[in-house]
C-alpha cells in the first residue's frame, strides 16, 4: 500500500514517538556550553532545559525556533504539566548550540517537518517531572518528611499532613545539590491541567508592542552593513568586479568578494544598496543562462513519456486500464515559489581571533555553527550561535549550506568587525531555494460502477535532498521522498497503483516549502481524485468516504468537515463548495471550500471549514491559528504565487510581481479538532495541502472548468472555462 | 547640510544627514526603535507603517526631508505601555504568529480607527489591503479591528 521510502521515515517517527519510557536520558548539558544569560549563583539548573531562580523565576531553554508557529508556548506548556507551574510565569530562552538540543531522531538542532511537539514531548515531560521531583526530595528532605508524602502544586511543595509549604524559589539552592532521578512517572493525560488548555501565546505580548527582536533587530557597537551582488542567473561566476564606483560613494568600508557573491560593506544598509548598485560585475551566466519556464515545461513532459524510477507499485495498473469501463488522463503542473517571510533573510557576525558571536533567526543552528567553524578556523566550542525569533520560516530559514550565515561569518572575518548582512525583498525572491516546480501526468481507470480499478502517477521534479548533507536519507533508488510523499502512499484503495518519479535536472537551488511534497501532491491527487468522482457521476464527498474504508482517520476528519460544511445544504446563489482532504506530518486534514467564480475569472473564497485530527494535542487555539495559517498560506499558492525564468533570470521581483493573499481575500475558516488519543501529528504544516485542490474542486462545481495548474489566475480560470 | 527637525512619540529630534533617506532607517539605526520593520523597501507590504501627523504612511518610502516639522509615530509610541484598544485586541485574539508584520498592521488599523471608529468590512478591507502578513492572521487582524471599534464581528 505504501512505498518502501515513504514507510521509512513514517516508521522513523513511530519509533521516535514510543522511546523514553521514563527514563530520563539526554537531557544534561556539556560542560561549558554557553547560555544567553548565566544563571546566578544558587539557580537550580536539573538539565539542559530548565533553570529555577532563587526568586522564583523559571527559564525554559527553548531548543525549537520561533517562527509563528507558537512553539514558544506550546514546548514550555509540556515543562509546566509535569513541573508543576503556571505557563504564564515561564521565561522562554533560545538554547545555544549543544548536543542535548538536538532532533531527537534527525542528530542535529533544527526545526521542521512539523516535529517538534511530536519529538520532544516525551523528553520534556520527563525533564519537567524531573526537576519536580528533586524540588519534591529538596522540600522534604528540609522538613523530615518522605517525598511521596509531598505534592507539587502551582510553584509549591507542600506537605498536607502539616500544612507546611515551600515555594520552588526557596528550594532552587537545596535541590541543586541533589542528584536527578534515573526515572520519573509521568502524568496520565486524565491529570493535565495545562496541556489540552487554551494557554495564551507566551510571545504576545512582546510582539504587540514592538519588542519582540528578530534577528534584523541585532545591533552591535561598531557593527557594519552589508548586501552582497549575487548572480543574475543561478550557478553565474564573476569574472570581473569593478568596485571604483562603490568605494567612492561615502561610507562605502568595503568591497568583499565571497562565496554567494560581491558583498558591498557600509556603515548602514542603505549606503550599502547605493554601493551595491554601482559595482560593475561581468558574469560568466553558465549552463542555465537560458533557462526558460516554458521550455522547461515542454522539457519536463518529454520526460514524462518515458516510465521512471518506482516510487510505489501495486497490481498490474498497465494492464487493467487496458480493460477499464472508463480512463481518465490528466497533466497537472505547479510552479516554483518562494518562501517570502515577511522578515527578508539576515545575519550578524562578529568573527575575532578567539571566537565568534552570530546572531541568526535559523531553523538549522547545527549546520551554521559548524559552516562558521569551517569558515573562521574556530574550534565549534568557540563559535556563539544565538538564534533570535523569526520572522517567518516556513522552511527558507533551514538552509543545509547555511548560505546567509556563512555569508556574515565570511564577511565579519575579511573586515575585522561585527557585520549584519541583510537580503533585501528583490534579494529573496531572486534568491532560490524555491519550492521545485512539477509536472504531473496521471491516467486511471474505472469499472462499470465508477470506482477506479488503476490509477497511474508520474512525477517530474527536481529532488531537494539532491547534493545535500540529507540526501543519502532521503533518496532510495533514484526516488526523493520529498517529491513523492502524498502521491505514492495516497490513501485511497485502488487495487492497481503505480507512482513513478523522474528527478529534473538541477540548478535551480531548491527546498523545503511549507509542508514539502505534499504541498504539490494534496493538489494534484485530491483534484483528479475530484475528476474521477465527476466522471463516475457519484458525489465527491461521499466518493472519497467508499475509497477509505481501511483510513478511518482520514475518514474522521472527512466526515467532520462535510457535517459542518453543511456538505449538500444549498448555497447561495453563485456559490459552490469543493472538499479534499490529506495526510502529512502525521495529521489528517479535511477541507470545504465555500467559492465564488467573478465574470472575469477572479475566484473568491467566502468560508473554510477545517476539520484536524493531530492526535493527542497541546493547545486547541494554537491548532486553530495554524490551520488558518496554513488555508491563507495554500491560497496564496493557490490563486497567485508562482516563479518563473525568462533567459535564466527570474521575472519577479517583490510583492507587487510576487502576489501573496491579502486580507481582503481571507475566507472566514472555522477549525474543527477532532479528539483523539493518538499519538501527536505535527501542526504547522498540515493546513497547507488541502486548500488549492478544495478550492479548485470547488471551481469546477461552480463553472464546469476543471483547473490543472497553479496559480488559479483569472486568465487560466476564463480559459478552463472555455475548453468546459 | 540642512537641519531637518521633527517629533518622535513626543520627542524632538533633529536629523542633518542625506536628506533623501527612508525614514524607516533612521527609526531603527539612529533611534533604535526597532519595532517598526522592513520588509519590501518599496511601500509594497506595510511592516514598516508608523503614523505622520496621524496618518498611515510608509517609512520604507519616506524621505526624511518629507518629515520635516511633523510628527511620527511608532509603534513604541502608540500606546503608552501596550494599552491601545487595538493591542488590548490584539493581545485577547492572539493576533501575532511570527509576529514580524503586525506592528505595521497595528499602525495602519490605528490610523483606520481614528478617521472611522465605527469601520464596515470594505473599510477594514482597503484600509489593510497594502499589509500582508505571510503567517495569514488576517481572520484575527479583522476581528481585532472590529473588536477594538466595537462592531459586532
Amino acid at each position: 500500500m505504501k512505498s518502501k521510502t515513504v514507510m521509512s521515515r513514517r516508521d522513523f517517527l513511530k519509533t521516535g514517538a514510543v522511546l523514553g519510557g521514563g527514563l530520563v536520558l539526554g537531557l544534561y548539558l556539556p560542560h561549558g556550553t554557553a547560555l544567553a544569560t548565566e544563571p546566578p549563583d544558587g539557580t537550580f539548573a536539573p538539565n539542559a532545559f530548565i533553570r529555577i531562580g532563587t526568586d522564583g523565576s523559571v527559564t525554559f531553554i527553548d531548543n525549537k525556533s520561533e517562527m509563528g508557529q507558537g512553539i514558544y508556548t506550546a514546548l514550555p506548556m509540556i515543562v509546566a504539566e509535569e513541573l508543576e507551574v503556571d505557563p504564564a510565569i515561564i521565561r522562554v530562552e533560545p538554547a545555544p548550540v549543544a548536543p542535548a538540543y538536538n532532533h531527537a531522531l534527525w542528530g542535529i538542532q533544527v526545526t521542521g517537518g512539523s516535529t517538534s511537539v511530536r519529538t520532544e514531548w516525551q523528553r520534556l515531560a520527563e525533564a519537567g517531572a524531573a526537576a519536580r521531583e528533586m524540588l519534591l526530595a529538596a522540600a522534604a528532605a528540609e522538613w523530615g518528611v518522605k517525598p511521596a508524602d509531598c505534592r507539587a502544586e502551582n510553584g509549591w511543595v507542600i506537605h498536607p499532613a502539616t500544612s507546611r509549604r515551600l515555594a520552588y524559589g526557596a528550594l532552587a539552592t537545596a535541590a541543586a545539590r541533589l542528584m536527578p532521578p534515573k526515572q520519573v512517572t509521568l502524568k496520565p493525560p486524565a491529570a493535565y491541567k495545562v496541556i489540552g488548555t487554551r494557554v495564551p501565546r507566551l510571545d504576545t505580548p512582546a510582539k504587540v508592542h514592538g519588542t519582540a527582536l528578530f534577528g534584523l533587530d541585532v545591533t552591535l557597537p561598531g557593527m557594519l552593513t552589508a548586501v552582497v551582488a549575487r548572480p543574475p542567473v543561478f550557478g553565474a561566476r564573476a569574472t570581473r568586479i569593478r568596485e571604483d564606483g562603490a568605494l567612492k560613494i561615502p561610507g562605502i568600508q568595503r568591497v568583499v568578494p565571497i562565496d554567494t557573491g560581491v558583498a558591498v560593506v557600509a556603515d548602514t544598509l542603505p549606503t550599502a544598496l547605493k554601493g551595491r548598485a554601482a559595482l560593475e560585475i561581468q558574469w560568466d551566466e553558465g549552463p542555465l543562462a537560458q533557462l526558460d519556464s516554458d521550455r522547461q515545461r515542454q522539457q519536463y513532459a518529454a520526460m514524462a513519456k518515458k516510465p521512471g524510477a518506482v516510487a510505489a507499485s501495486r497490481g498490474d495498473a498497465d494492464a487493467t486500464l487496458e480493460k477499464a469501463e472508463k480512463r481518465l488522463e490528466a497533466v497537472y503542473t505547479l510552479p516554483y515559489l518562494a518562501h517570502a517571510p515577511m522578515e527578508p533573510l539576515n545575519c550578524v557576525a562578529s568573527v575575532r581571533p578567539d571566537g565568534c558571536d552570530i546572531w541568526v533567526g535559523t531553523q538549522m543552528q547545527t549546520g551554521d555553527r559548524d559552516a562558521a567553524a569551517k569558515i573562521t578556523g574556530l574550534a565549534k566550542e568557540k563559535i556563539n550561535l544565538r538564534t533570535m525569533l523569526l520572522g517567518g520560516g516556513f522552511g527558507r530559514r533551514a538552509v543545509p549550506d547555511s548560505h546567509f550565515t556563512r555569508e556574515a561569518v565570511q564577511v565579519s572575518k575579511a573586515v575585522g568587525r561585527p557585520v549584519k548582512v541583510v537580503w533585501t525583498r528583490e534579494d529573496d525572491i531572486h534568491g532560490g531555494w524555491y519550492r521545485p516546480a512539477s509536472y504531473n501526468a496521471l491516467v486511471a481507470g474505472l469499472d462499470k460502477a465508477g470506482r477506479p480499478i488503476a490509477w497511474k502517477h508520474r512525477i517530474v521534479c527536481q529532488s531537494i535532498a539532491l547534493g545535500s548533507p540529507f540526501e543519502a536519507a532521503m533518496v532510495k533508488n533514484g526516488v526523493d521522498d520529498t517529491s513523492v510523499e502524498g502521491a505514492a502512499d495516497s490513501p485511497y484503495e485502488v487495487p492497481n497503483f503505480h507512482c513513478d518519479y523522474h528527478m529534473a535536472p538541477t540548478g535551480v537551488p531548491v527546498l523545503w516549502w511549507r509542508s514539502v511534497g505534499h504541498s504539490f501532491t494534496a493538489f494534484v491527487v485530491e483534484s483528479f481524485l475530484d475528476e474521477l468522482a465527476h466522471a463516475a457521476g457519484q458525489d465527491p464527498y461521499q466518493y472519497r468516504r467508499g475509497l477509505l474504508a481501511g483510513h478511518p482517520r482520514h475518514r474522521g476528519v472527512l466526515d467532520l468537515a462535510a457535517a459542518k460544511a453543511g456538505w449538500g445544504a444549498p448555497l447561495p446563489p453563485g456559490r459552490s463548495r469543493g472538499i479534499a482532504v490529506h495526510e502529512s506530518f502525521g495529521s489528517f486534514v479535511a477541507q470545504v471550500a465555500e467559492v465564488s467564480v467573478g465574470n472575469r475569472g477572479e475566484i473568491r473564497v467566502h468560508r473554510v471549514v477545517c476539520a484536524v485530527d493531530c492526535g493527542r494535542l497541546v493547545n486547541p487555539e494554537i491548532i486553530a491559528a495554524q490551520m488558518e495559517s496554513g488555508i491563507a498560506f495554500g491560497l496564496s499558492a493557490a490563486l497567485h504565487s508562482a516563479i518563473t525564468f525568462k533567459n535564466g533570470r527570474v521575472e519577479q521581483h517583490n510583492f507587487n510581481d510576487y502576489q501573496v493573499l491579502r486580507l481582503r481575500e481571507m475566507p472566514v475558516v472555522e477549525t474543527h479538532i477532532v479528539s483523539s488519543g493518538e499519538a501527536p501529528g505535527g501542526i504547522g504544516e498540515p493546513g497547507v495541502p488541502p486548500i488549492a485542490p478544495a478550492v479548485a474542486n470547488a471551481v469546477f462545481a461552480a463553472t464546469g472548468a476543471r483547473l490543472r495548474e497553479l496559480p488559479m489566475t483569472p486568465e487560466r480560470v476564463q480559459e478552463a472555462t472555455k475548453r468546459g | 547640510m540642512k537641519k531637518i527637525t521633527f517629533m518622535v512619540n513626543g520627542t524632538s529630534h533633529a536629523f542633518t544627514g542625506d536628506p533623501e533617506m527612508p525614514l524607516l532607517w533612521y527609526l531603527r539605526d539612529e533611534l533604535q526603535l526597532t519595532g517598526t520593520k522592513f520588509g519590501c523597501g518599496q511601500g509594497l507590504c506595510g511592516a514598516c507603517t508608523v503614523h505622520l501627523d496621524g496618518e498611515a504612511v510608509r517609512s520604507c518610502i519616506t524621505p526624511m526631508k518629507l518629515v520635516a516639522g511633523k510628527k511620527v509615530v511608532t509603534i513604541e509610541g502608540l500606546g503608552a505601555s501596550g494599552d491601545h484598544p487595538l493591542q488590548k485586541a490584539w493581545r485577547e485574539l492572539e493576533v501575532p504568529q511570527c509576529g514580524y508584520c503586525q506592528s505595521g498592521q497595528l499602525m495602519q488599523a490605528a490610523a483606520l480607527l481614528r478617521d472611522t471608529p465605527r469601520p464596515s468590512d470594505r473599510e477594514i478591507d482597503e484600509a489593510m489591503a497594502g499589509n500582508l502578513c505571510r503567517c495569514g492572521t488576517y481572520q484575527r487582524i479583522r476581528q481585532g479591528i472590529k473588536r477594538a471599534a466595537g462592531v459586532k464581528s
